[in-house]
C-alpha cells in the first residue's frame, strides 16, 4: 500500500509537469510562426482565437481527424515506433529541470549527464523514421541528421565540461546555485554563443535544418508521415527546442535566479524567472530562423568539427588553468 | 524490497531476451535495435545497483554514439537481405569461427575473474574506501585520477592510436575530386567576378574566350 501511495503521488506530480509542457509547446509554435511572420512583414496566424492563440490547437484537431497512412513497403513496427520515441524522449528529459529551489520532479546527482544522454538519444527517432519509411528522401534526411546530431553533441559535451569545471557538481540545482554571484554567461560568453549555435544544430532548426530541407528533400524524414504521427514528430521537435532553451538558461543564464538580488526582483517567484529566460532564448531561436539562410552540408560539418570542437577544447584548457592558477577550483571536502 | 526485485527481474529478463534476439533475429536492422535495447536495460541495471554514473555513461557512449554508427553502417551497406541461418536452412560457415572466438573469450574471462577471486590484492587498491555520503561520480574521480592515473593515460593513448590507425587506413588522397574551397568562395570579389561590357548594336559580345 505504501508503495502504491508513492506511485500515485509521483504520477500526480508528473501529470502536473507534462500538461503545462504540452500546452506551452502549443503556444510556442504559435509564437514561432508569429515572430517569423512579423520579421517577414506578414501577420502570421491571427484568426483563430484572440491574437490567433488557438491556431495550434486547431491544427492539432485537424491532424487528429486525418487518416494515418502507412506505406505498403514500410517496416511497420519501426515506422510506428519512431514518432513515439521522439516524443517520449522529448518529454522524459523534463523530469530533471529545476523550476526553483526544491521545485523539481527528481533531483538526481547526475542531472546534467541525464539531460545530455536523453538529448543524444533523440537521434533515434529520426533515424528510425527515415529508414522505416523505405523511401529515398526520408533516408537521405535521416542520414544527414544522424551525422549532424552526432557531430554537434561532441561540442555540446565539451561546453558542459566548461560549466562543470566552474561548478564542481553534476546536479542541476547546484549548477544554478553556483551562479548566485555571477551568471556563467559573463565569464563563459564564447561558450554560450557556441552552445546556442550547437543547440540550433542539435534540434535541426534553421539555418541547420538540412534533415528537412524542403527545397531538396520534400520534408526529410517526415515525408511519409501523416495525421497524428506527423503531429507527434512536430510536438517532439518543439518540446526538444524548449528543452534546449531550458538547458541553456540553467547552464548560462542562472536558471531561476533573478538578475540582481534586490527588492523588486527577488519577490517575483522563481518559476517566472526561468520561464522568462526560456522564452527569451526561444525568441532568439525564432529570430535566427527568420533571418539566416540555410547552411550547405560541408559547411555545417566543417563548422562543427574544425571550428567549434577545437575552440571549445581550448576554452576548457583556459578555464581549467585559470581556476587552478587563482586557486578557485571548486572542491568538496570529504 | 519487493518493488526493487520486481524491477530487477524486469530489466534483467529484457536484457537476456534482447541479447538472445541480437544473435537470432533474422534481419540485421532488428539485431541492432535489440542490441540498443540490451544496452539500455544494462544501463538501467547499473543505475539500480547505485552506479548511476556508469549507467548514464553506458547510455551516452554506447547507445548515443556507438550504436548510432552501427545502425548507420548496417543501413548504408544494405545487408538486410543476407538472412542469417541459425536454426533453419543451410549451415552458416561463420559458426565454427564464432564458436572458437567465444570459447577463447570465455576462458579469458574465467582466468581474470578466477584470479581476482583468489588473489584480491593483485593491484594496489589501498585508497578504495566506501563512504555513503559521497556520490559515486566523486569516488570514481578520486580513484581514477590518483591511483590509476597511469592506466587511465595508457588507455587514452591506445584509443588515440586506434583513432589515428582508422584514419590512416581509410584516408585516400585522390587528385581528380572536385572540392569546394571555402577560401576561394569567401575571397571572391565583385571586381574579379563581374565584368561590365559595352555591347555594340547588332554585334553582341563574345564570351568564354
Amino acid at each position: 500500500m505504501e508503495y502504491l501511495d508513492i506511485f500515485f503521488n509521483e504520477i500526480y506530480k508528473i501529470f502536473f509537469l507534462v500538461v503545462p509542457i504540452l500546452v506551452s509547446v502549443a503556444l510556442i509554435v504559435w509564437l514561432d510562426r508569429r515572430v517569423w511572420g512579423l520579421v517577414q512583414k506578414r501577420r502570421g496566424p491571427n484568426v483563430v482565437g484572440p491574437f490567433g492563440l488557438f491556431q495550434t490547437l486547431a491544427d492539432a484537431l485537424k491532424y487528429i481527424f486525418k487518416e494515418i497512412i502507412i506505406p505498403a513497403s514500410a517496416n511497420k513496427i519501426i515506422f510506428i515506433l519512431a514518432p513515439i520515441v521522439t516524443m517520449t524522449l522529448a518529454l522524459v528529459a523534463w523530469a530533471v529541470i529545476p523550476f526553483g529551489e526544491n521545485l523539481v520532479l527528481s533531483d538526481i546527482n547526475i542531472g546534467i549527464l541525464y539531460l545530455f544522454a536523453i538529448s543524444s538519444l533523440g537521434v533515434y527517432g529520426i533515424i528510425m523514421g527515415g529508414w522505416a519509411s523505405n523511401s529515398k528522401y526520408p533516408f537521405l534526411g535521416a542520414i544527414r541528421s544522424a551525422a549532424q546530431m552526432v557531430s554537434y553533441e561532441v561540442s555540446i559535451g565539451i561546453i558542459i565540461i566548461n560549466v562543470l569545471l566552474c561548478v564542481g557538481s553534476l546536479n542541476l540545482t547546484d549548477i544554478v546555485l553556483a551562479q548566485k554571484n555571477i551568471w556563467f554567461v559573463i565569464p563563459l560568453f564564447p561558450m554560450f554563443v557556441i552552445f546556442f549555435i550547437s543547440a540550433l544544430a542539435e534540434t535541426n532548426r534553421p539555418p541547420f535544418d538540412l534533415p528537412e530541407a524542403e527545397a531538396e528533400l520534400v520534408a526529410g524524414y517526415q515525408t511519409e508521415y501523416s495525421g497524428m504521427m506527423y503531429a507527434m514528430f512536430w510536438l517532439g521537435e518543439y518540446a526538444n527546442i524548449l528543452l534546449m532553451c531550458a538547458m541553456g538558461s540553467i547552464l548560462f543564464l542562472g536558471g531561476w535566479l533573478p538578475p540582481i538580488d534586490v527588492y523588486p526582483f527577488n519577490i517575483i517567484p522563481s518559476p517566472i524567472w526561468i520561464i522568462f529566460k526560456i522564452l527569451f532564448l526561444f525568441f532568439l531561436f525564432s529570430i535566427v530562423k527568420a533571418i539566416v539562410p540555410r547552411y550547405r552540408y560541408d559547411q555545417l560539418m566543417r563548422l562543427g568539427w574544425k571550428i567549434f570542437l577545437p575552440f571549445s577544447l581550448l576554452y576548457v584548457v583556459l578555464t581549467a588553468s585559470f581556476l587552478f592558477y587563482f586557486d578557485m577550483l571548486p572542491t568538496k571536502e570529504f | 524490497m519487493l518493488f526493487h526485485s520486481i524491477f530487477f527481474y524486469f530489466f534483467s529478463i529484457i536484457a537476456i531476451f534482447s541479447a538472445l534476439m541480437v544473435i537470432t533475429s533474422r534481419s540485421t536492422i532488428n539485431s541492432v535495435f535489440f542490441l540498443i535495447l540490451d544496452f539500455i536495460s544494462i544501463g538501467c541495471l547499473f543505475i539500480m545497483v547505485g552506479a548511476e554514473f556508469l549507467g548514464i555513461i553506458i547510455l551516452i557512449v554506447y547507445v548515443g554514439a556507438v550504436a548510432v554508427l552501427f545502425l548507420f553502417v548496417v543501413m548504408m551497406l544494405n545487408v538486410a537481405q543476407q538472412k542469417q541461418s541459425w536454426f533453419i536452412g543451410k549451415k552458416s560457415s561463420h559458426i565454427p569461427f564464432g564458436l572458437v572466438v567465444s570459447v577463447i573469450i570465455f576462458l579469458e574471462l574465467l582466468v581474470v575473474l578466477g584470479g581476482w577471486k583468489y588473489k584480491k590484492n593483485i593491484m594496489s587498491s589501498s585508497n578504495l574506501f566506501i563512504n555513503e555520503n559521497i556520490s559515486n561520480t566523486h569516488l570514481i574521480g578520486t580513484v581514477m585520477y590518483t591511483d590509476y592515473i597511469l592506466y587511465f593515460q595508457i588507455s587514452g593513448i591506445i584509443l588515440l592510436l586506434s583513432m589515428i590507425g582508422a584514419i590512416v587506413l581509410t584516408y585516400q588522397k585522390k587528385d581528380n575530386i572536385k572540392k569546394q574551397s571555402y577560401i576561394n568562395q569567401i575571397s571572391r570579389e565583385k571586381i574579379t567576378s563581374i565584368e561590365l561590357k559595352k555591347v555594340e548594336f547588332e554585334k553582341g559580345v563574345k564570351i568564354d574566350d
